[in-house]
């Protein structure tokens, strides 16, 4: 394994983890398929190295940083998380990351900040899938500024002790575990402090299944089918016998930022 | 041209080829390979039965342009064969997805209009298939042709579902609409030729 002297983190849940053959075979990475077979065989000859964040908006520093930039002052943690998708699977992933916050803070945000924005590569050579308009590239996602700064949210640079693989979103993406997984945008190449909420790629393509929030939640049924349970992965025969529970398990360090909301209304 | 004897033979072919997807989603759940097994089954069952039910509505074209009766041997299996996938599919979906929860596959069915069609195809499938023997063929008479009819509807319905079901990318449910708008058109194109030729 790459990483030696990993921090291990409270956070961290003890659940059984999902193989890691299962974790990176079994993807939803629009950017190479929409097949989840696909990305892991289409990733091969991603290049991940060299690369940079650009860093704009509403912030003291901004510019572009390389990734050993980004990542050098800080000391990488295990981050053992549920990670429930909207399609109601779910995994138990174990990252290597930062938490974001950290890393954020050294850009020393304005008052003015308040979303942060990101953008996945945009490269049709690297990225096979963007040579169809799936979705409008480069893939967007968002956060709260109080969201970002929870102290469960990450910058995953690995999983299973290794550095990210391709399918995963290499070389850097986001780990937003009490949220539908694809708030957690994969592969990112830059990050804006911004004044309002940013656009995001599946609320753009579709808002009445797709919410900025998105944040898990058994009483909140996607239009097509119910989130009250989900497959928990491995499954033999892949019942959803699981029952799936308010921001994915995480309610006691993110409920408090979401008190007096109405989230049916803000899903 | 195929010969009585070559019917004889590929029936069965077809017959255990088109056991395959279910051979190899049952692999795939027994080697570990298939990750999601119940999005594995129920995106297999779904697409066979939609494949079947278009092959099944391919076949008098066929016979009308090759000019071979033959064609409409395979009718039956391929039809039944429909059938087959999608009560698995809707087993799969009663079982695996909803658990045997009566209040919420109600609801579900209610609330989703593309769960209401694929059911309301399913259900009309049935009564084909205990129709599809030789004894009921001569019992029914005429009837039985104009019940085998609904074998439009049901197509109609199967590809609707598809198409409001899927996420995002819509490419695969209108390749078979598409296909689907082709079997009919040929149908509708023929009937027109006919009523045109009765006002002659």
């Amino acid at each position: 394994s790459a990483f030696k002297d990993l921090k291990s983190s409270p956070f961290s849940t003890g659940e059984e983890k999902t193989p890691h053959d299962m974790v990176t075979g079994y993807n939803n990475f629009y950017e190479f398929s929409t097949d989840k077979t696909g990305p892991a065989k289409l990733s091969k000859n991603f290049r991940s190295d060299p690369w940079s964040v650009s860093i704009e908006g509403e912030a003291e520093v901004t510019g572009t940083f390389s990734l050993e930039d980004l990542i050098k002052p800080h000391t990488l943690e295990e981050r053992i998380y549920r990670l429930r998708c909207v399609e109601a699977w779910s995994m138990v992933v174990p990252w290597v990351g930062i938490p974001l916050g950290d890393i954020l803070k050294r850009f020393k945000p304005l008052s003015s900040a308040k979303y942060v924005y990101f953008e996945t590569l945009n490269d049709p050579e690297q990225f096979p899938g963007q040579k169809r308009q799936v979705l409008d590239w480069p893939y967007r996602e968002g956060l709260r500024m109080d969201e970002a700064m929870n102290p469960l949210t990450i910058l995953a640079t690995g999983l299973y002790n290794d550095p990210l693989l391709a399918q995963n979103g290499a070389p850097l993406r986001l780990v937003v575990p009490w949220k539908y997984g694809f708030k957690s945008i994969k592969s990112i190449v830059k990050i804006k402090f911004v004044k309002e909420m940013p656009e995001t790629s599946w609320n753009m393509s579709g808002p009445k299944e797709y919410g900025f929030y998105a944040n898990v939640n058994p009483k909140v049924a996607h239009p097509r089918w119910s989130q009250k349970r989900e497959v928990r992965l491995p499954s033999l025969f892949g019942s959803k016998n699981t029952k799936t529970q308010l921001f994915n398990g995480y309610a006691d360090q993110v409920a408090s930022m979401y008190s007096g909301m109405n989230l049916r209304k803000y899903f | 041209m195929l010969k009585n004897q070559h019917i004889k033979i590929i029936k069965p072919l077809i017959f255990l080829v088109a056991l395959l997807p279910l051979a190899m989603v049952a692999q795939g759940i027994y080697m570990r390979t298939l990750v999601n097994p119940l999005e594995g089954i129920i995106h297999t069952s779904g697409e066979w039965a939609l494949r079947f039910l278009l092959i099944t509505l391919a076949m008098t074209p066929l016979k009308e342009i090759t000019g071979s009766a033959h064609w409409i041997k395979f009718r039956r299996m391929t039809g039944l064969y429909a059938l087959f996938y999608a009560s698995l599919h809707f087993m799969a979906w009663i079982g695996l997805d909803q658990l045997f929860i009566v209040e919420e596959i109600i609801e579900s069915i209610i609330d989703r209009p593309y769960i209401l069609f694929g059911t309301t195809a399913l259900l009309l499938m049935i009564p084909l298939g205990v129709t599809s023997t030789k004894g009921m063929i001569r019992k029914l008479g005429k009837r039985w042709k104009k019940l085998h009819q609904l074998v439009y509807p049901i197509a109609i319905l199967g590809v609707v579902h598809f198409v409001l079901l899927v996420k995002k990318d819509l490419t695969e449910p209108l390749i078979y609409a598409a296909i689907l708008l082709a079997l009919l058109g040929w149908r509708a194109r023929l009937r027109v030729a006919k009523i045109r030729k009765r006002h002659v």
